[in-house]
C-alpha cells in the first residue's frame, strides 16, 4: 500500500496539486519488505507477457526502492506536480521494475501491472512518457537519458524550483558517446541539482562489459569529466541512502553513484545469467522464482 | 531470415579474407554471432555505439575490407545518419548495413524499436543501394550480392520467421522487380514480410473476380522503373504495401516514378503517421492497417478509380 503523509504545504505550486500528498520515506527494513515484493512483480509481470527483461531489472531494484521510499518527494495522486523530484529511467527496457514500483506506490493498480506489452496497455515494452502516469521520459533507445535529465535539472534551475533529478544508466549503456556528451554537459553547466546512478552489473546483451567493451577505469573517467563519484554495494539500502544523501551536500558539480550489483539478482539462475537479459522466464521458472522470493 | 543472413556471412568469410563484420552489442539477436565464432579475429563487437560502429566500418573500407555492420535497423541508419552520410554515402565506401528488425513486426519490445523509418532516411542517401528481403532464400541471395557488388548498401531484414516465397531455384537480381503473380487487373507492388501478405490479397482477390499481378520490389533503391511503367500501363492501377512510415518508403518511391513517366490509381498499404506500441506482431499488422484485407480494400480502391 502506499504511504502517504500529510499535506504539504510549503511545496504546492498549482491549484490541482492541493489534494495530493508527499510520499513519506520508510525505514530500511520496510525497503526490504518492498524490494521483495517488486521482485515478485517483476517476474510475474515479464512471465505473464512472455517477454521483457528481467535481468536488468532486478539488478536495480534496491536503488529503485531506495529512491522512492527514501529520497524522492512525489506525489503518486499528482504524477505532474511540478516541484516532484524526478526519476528519469535511461536504461528503459528495465521498465518492469519501474512499472513494479510506480504501482505500489500508487500511481496505478497493481493488477495493472499483468497488461505489460499487451495491445492497448498502458505499460509499454519500453517506457513512454505519452501513456504511463509517473514515467518521465520516453526510453529504450540507450544513451538519452543523461542529457534529458541535464535539461530537467536546468530548467528546475531556471524556474527556481527546489527538484532534484535522478538519472540511472546500465553501464553497458555508458559505451554510448552520448552519455559522455551528457556527462560533459552537466559538469560544465555545473548542474549540482542532479544524480545520476549507474547499475554496475558488470554484463549487457553480447557478454561482460570488459569483454564486449571495456569501461574501465570506470570511476576515474567520471572523475575526468568532473564528476564527485561515489560507489557502493547496490544492493545495500544504507549504503545507497547515505550515498544520495552524500549527493545533495555536493555543491557545482554533478555526482554519481556507481552501483555494484549482480544481474539478475535474487533469483538463483537469473543471477549473471545473460540469458535472462531480454528473455522471459517460463511458467516452470517463474513458480521456481516465486518460491525462491518468497 | 537473421539465421540465414548469420550463416551466410559465415560462408563468404570463408571465401573472402577481406570480410569483416561489426556489431553493436546484439550479435545474439541480428546473428553475426556465428561469424564472431568462426573468424573473432575478423569481427568487432562496437559496444551499444551505433555511431561509432559506423564509422569505424567507413575506415575499414577505405582502406580495402568489406565491412558487414548489424544491428536493429531502428538504430541504423536512425542513430547515426549523419555518420552513414558523411563517412559511407559520400565517398561512397563498400560498406554492408545489414539491419534486423525491421518494421513493427518486432512486436513487443514497442515504439522505441520498430522501425518505420529507416527506407525513409536511407533512400535519400545519394549512392546507396537499399533492399528489404521477402525471405531466407532471398537473403541469403541479396547478401551475397552485397558482398560481390562496390559500394553502399543497405538490407533489412524483419524479426519474425516469414513463409518461403520464392523456392530453391530462384535467383536474386539485383535492381529488378520479381513477378510473384501475373494479373491484368491490378498490379501489388510489396516488400519484406508484405509480399507474402500480398499473395494472400491476391488469392482472395481472384475469388472476388480481380487479376492482381504481384511484384516482390525487393531492390527499392535504384528502383525498376520500367516494372512499374509496364505494370500501370498493362494493368492500369497499383497499390504497394510495406512495414514502414507512408512517408518516403516504398510507396513514396513508386508514385514518382508514376507521376513522371505514367500516372495511374494509387493506392498505399502503409503505416499511417503513426507510432505503433506494443502487442504481439500480428496483432500490430491488424492494428496499423498491415493485412491481407487491407490490401484488399486498397485494390478495390484503386480498381474503383480507373
Ligand atoms: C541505442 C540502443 N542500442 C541498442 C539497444 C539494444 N539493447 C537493449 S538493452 C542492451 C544492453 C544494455 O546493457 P546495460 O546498459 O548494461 O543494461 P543492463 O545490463 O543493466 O540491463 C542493448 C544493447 C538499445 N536498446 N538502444
Amino acid at each position: 500500500m502506499p504511504r502517504l503523509k500529510g499535506k504539504d504545504t510549503s511545496s504546492i505550486t498549482s491549484a490541482d496539486s492541493v489534494k495530493a500528498e508527499v510520499f513519506s520515506s520508510v525505514s530500511t527494513k520496510e525497503m526490504e519488505v518492498v524490494a521483495k515484493r517488486l521482485r515478485r512483480h517483476i517476474i510475474t509481470m515479464t512471465g505473464k507477457a512472455g517477454s521483457g527483461h528481467p535481468g536488468g531489472s532486478l539488478s536495480a531494484v534496491e536503488i529503485v526502492t531506495s529512491l522512492y521510499y527514501g529520497l524522492l518527494r512525489h506525489k503518486p495522486s499528482d504524477p505532474q506536480w511540478s516541484d516532484r523530484d524526478r526519476f528519469i529511467l535511461s536504461k528503459g527496457h528495465a521498465a518492469p521494475l519501474l512499472y513494479a514500483t510506480l504501482a505500489e506506490c500508487g500511481y496505478f493498480p497493481v493488477e495493472e501491472l499483468l497488461t505489460l506489452r499487451q495491445l492497448d496497455s498502458r505499460l509499454q515494452g519500453h517506457t513512454d512518457r505519452t501513456v504511463t502516469p509517473g514515467v518521465e521520459m520516453s526510453a529504450g533507445a540507450l544513451g538519452q537519458g543523461l542529457s534529458f535529465a541535464v535539461g530537467t535539472a536546468l530548467a528546475g534551475r531556471l524556474n527556481s524550483q527546489k527538484y532534484r533529478v535522478y538519472v540511472l544508466l546500465g553501464d553497458g549503456e555508458c559505451d554510448e558517446g552520448q552519455i559522455w556528451e551528457g556527462a560533459m554537459a552537466t559538469a560544465h553547466f555545473k548542474v549540482d541539482n542532479l544524480t545520476a546512478i549507474v547499475d554496475n552489473n558488470g554484463q549487457q546483451i553480447d557478454g561482460w562489459n570488459r569483454d564486449v567493451m571495456n569501461l574501465s577505469p570506470f570511476n576515474k573517467k567520471w572523475q575526468a569529466f568532473g564528476w564527485h563519484v561515489i560507489e557502493v554495494d547496490g544492493h545495500d539500502f544504507t549504503q545507497l541512502i547515505d550515498a544520495f544523501n552524500q549527493a545533495k551536500l555536493i555543491k557545482g558539480q554533478p555526482t554519481i553513484i556507481i552501483a555494484h550489483t549482480t544481474k539478475g539478482k535474487g533469483v538463483s539462475f537469473m543471477e549473471n545469467n545473460l540469458d535472462f537479459h531480454g528473455k522471459a522466464p517460463n511458467a516452470e521458472e517463474v513458480e521456481i522464482a516465486l518460491k525462491e522470493l518468497e | 531470415m537473421r539465421e540465414t543472413y548469420g550463416k551466410t556471412l559465415v560462408e563468404l568469410g570463408k571465401e573472402n579474407p577481406d570480410i569483416v563484420v561489426l556489431d553493436a552489442d546484439l550479435s545474439r539477436s541480428t546473428m553475426t554471432k556465428f561469424f564472431a565464432g568462426e573468424f573473432p579475429g575478423r569481427f568487432f563487437d562496437c559496444g551499444i555505439a551505433e555511431q561509432n560502429m559506423v564509422s569505424i566500418a567507413a575506415g575499414l573500407a577505405a582502406s580495402g575490407k568489406t565491412p558487414f555492420a548489424s544491428t536493429f535497423a531502428v538504430f541504423v541508419p536512425g542513430r547515426c545518419f549523419d555518420q552513414i552520410r558523411m563517412s559511407i554515402a559520400q565517398p561512397g565506401l563498400n560498406v554492408k548495413l545489414v539491419t534486423t528488425h525491421g518494421g513493427i513486426s518486432v512486436g513487443e519490445d514497442g515504439t522505441s524499436h520498430h522501425s518505420i523509418e529507416d527506407l525513409s532516411l536511407i533512400c535519400s542517401l545519394p549512392g546507396f543501394t537499399v533492399i528489404v528481403t521477402a525471405d531466407a532464400i532471398e537473403t541469403a541471395q541479396a547478401v551475397r550480392v552485397a558482398a560481390t557488388s562496390y559500394g553502399p548498401f543497405y538490407i533489412r531484414l524483419c524479426r519474425p520467421k516469414v513463409p518461403l516465397v520464392h523456392n530453391e531455384n530462384y535467383r536474386f537480381n539485383l535492381g529488378k522487380a520479381v513477378a510473384m503473380r501475373q494479373g491484368k487487373d491490378a498490379t501489388i507492388i510489396a516488400i519484406g514480410l508484405m509480399v507474402s501478405v500480398a499473395l494472400e490479397a491476391a488469392g482472395n482477390l481472384k475469388r472476388d473476380g480481380i487479376d492482381c499481378r504481384v511484384l516482390n520490389m525487393s531492390t527499392i533503391k535504384p528502383i525498376d522503373e520500367a516494372a512499374i511503367i509496364k505494370a500501370a500501363a498493362e494493368t492500369g492501377a497499383i497499390v504497394t504495401a510495406e512495414e514502414h512510415l507512408e512517408h518516403g518508403g516504398l510507396g513514396s518511391i513508386i508514385a514518382q516514378v508514376l507521376a513522371r513517366h505514367s500516372p495511374v490509381p494509387m493506392e498505399f498499404v502503409a503505416i499511417k503517421d503513426t507510432y505503433a506500441k506494443s502487442g504481439k506482431p500480428a496483432e500490430l499488422l491488424q492494428r496499423y492497417g498491415l493485412t491481407a484485407k487491407d490490401i484488399e480494400q486498397a485494390v478495390h480502391a484503386a480498381v474503383k478509380r480507373k
